[in-house]
């Protein structure tokens, strides 16, 4: 079972109720007659991949049908928040919190520290004394 | 004269109006329930069922001049009139189901609409397109159990509770009017697969159905 929280049922939901609609946060370019090819390109076909904290659009498509977004740390699929549309995020990349957990490497014990969860890193002190 | 193809919706000579389930009551006859039924499966055939959708302060003040109820504003929360036979049910954040008596829709819908007046709405009449199914016995949580990924413990899911979500492989309508009883909205094209499916889940427990 992989419960995420819909900002507008105000409750956890099974996953299968959802499905993911790609990054979050996209601005359509204010004046398309004057945009170049190049930045409409931009906003129409390419998208970020990054390794860490991620923006993305879902839609709760069984249930309230309505979209919303959710940070997602594409390294650990941890879900660290969701928020309605129009809002912004409150956790980001540059948070300091989560610019510190990545920034952690430790080699042995096999965990997987990049954004990884606080009480894992409780995990990995014992692995690695 | 016009090219205008028209549909006429009121055919002349009665025509006999037919629940979504008619299908399948013929196809799949009920088994008998041996002994004690644990499941008890009853349709609320040709209710009527109206799609509110638009702010909920307009709405509100509408629904209350026409049907004397409150417009249920939390999340996922069910409200009925005294008797019992009305129902108001929050879907998303902008939009309500409302189930009525057979044959009261249209005029709830018309003073709906003349309440409404120019305010910024939407109203559709779903009632061919879905229908509602109960279940009570002793075993009919049991049942939904096995079939919906939804939590239906009391402490999750009480009275005056209502959610979308998946059951079985389709989407129903989950609600829960009262301590004994469980309510499933389907939809017409899944009716037959919903009611086999409860058919076929409630078989351990016996079934009875009308």
């Amino acid at each position: 079972m992989f419960y995420i929280f819909c900002p507008y049922c105000k409750e956890h939901r099974e996953e299968e109720e959802f499905h993911a609609r790609g990054q979050a946060h996209l601005m359509r370019p204010s004046d398309p007659d004057n945009t170049s090819d190049e930045e409409w390109g931009d906003y129409l076909f390419f998208r970020n991949n990054p390794r860490g904290i991620h923006h993305e659009m879902w839609v709760h498509s069984v249930g309230c049908r309505k979209f919303f977004n959710i940070t997602r740390n594409t390294a650990t699929y941890e879900i660290l928040e969701t928020y309605p549309m129009g809002e912004q995020p409150t956790i980001t990349a540059a948070t300091p919190d989560v610019r510190h957990e990545q920034g952690v490497q430790v080699a042995d014990g096999g965990w997987q520290t990049v954004g990884a969860r606080s009480e894992n890193k409780a995990l990995n002190e014992e692995a690695s004394s | 004269m016009s090219n205008v193809c028209e549909f006429n919706t009121v055919p002349d000579g009665n025509p006999q109006v037919e629940s979504p389930m008619a299908w399948s009551y013929q196809q799949h006859p009920a088994p008998r329930a041996n002994g004690q039924a644990g499941v008890v499966l009853r349709e609320k055939a040709l209710m009527g069922h109206l799609v509110l959708r638009g702010g909920a302060i307009v709405l509100d003040e509408a629904v209350r001049a026409t049907l004397g109820m409150n417009l249920p504003a939390k999340p996922n929360a069910l409200e009925h009139d005294d008797s019992g036979e009305r129902s108001i049910q929050w879907l998303s954040p902008d939009e309500w189901l409302v189930i009525v008596p057979g044959g009261e829709e249209f005029k709830l819908e018309r003073a709906l609409r003349e309440a409404l007046g120019d305010a910024h709405f939407s109203i559709v009449n779903a009632s061919g397109g879905q229908t509602v199914l109960t279940l009570s016995g002793a075993n009919a949580r049991d049942v939904l159990m096995k079939s919906t990924s939804y939590d239906v413990h009391p402490n999750a899911f009480p009275v005056g509770k209502g959610v979308t979500t998946v059951f079985a492989k389709a989407t129903v309508v989950l609600r829960r009017p009262s301590e004994a009883h469980w309510e499933l909205v389907v939809r017409r094209s899944f009716a037959d697969y919903c009611y086999r499916w409860l058919l076929d889940a409630s078989a351990e427990y016996g079934i009875d159905t009308q």
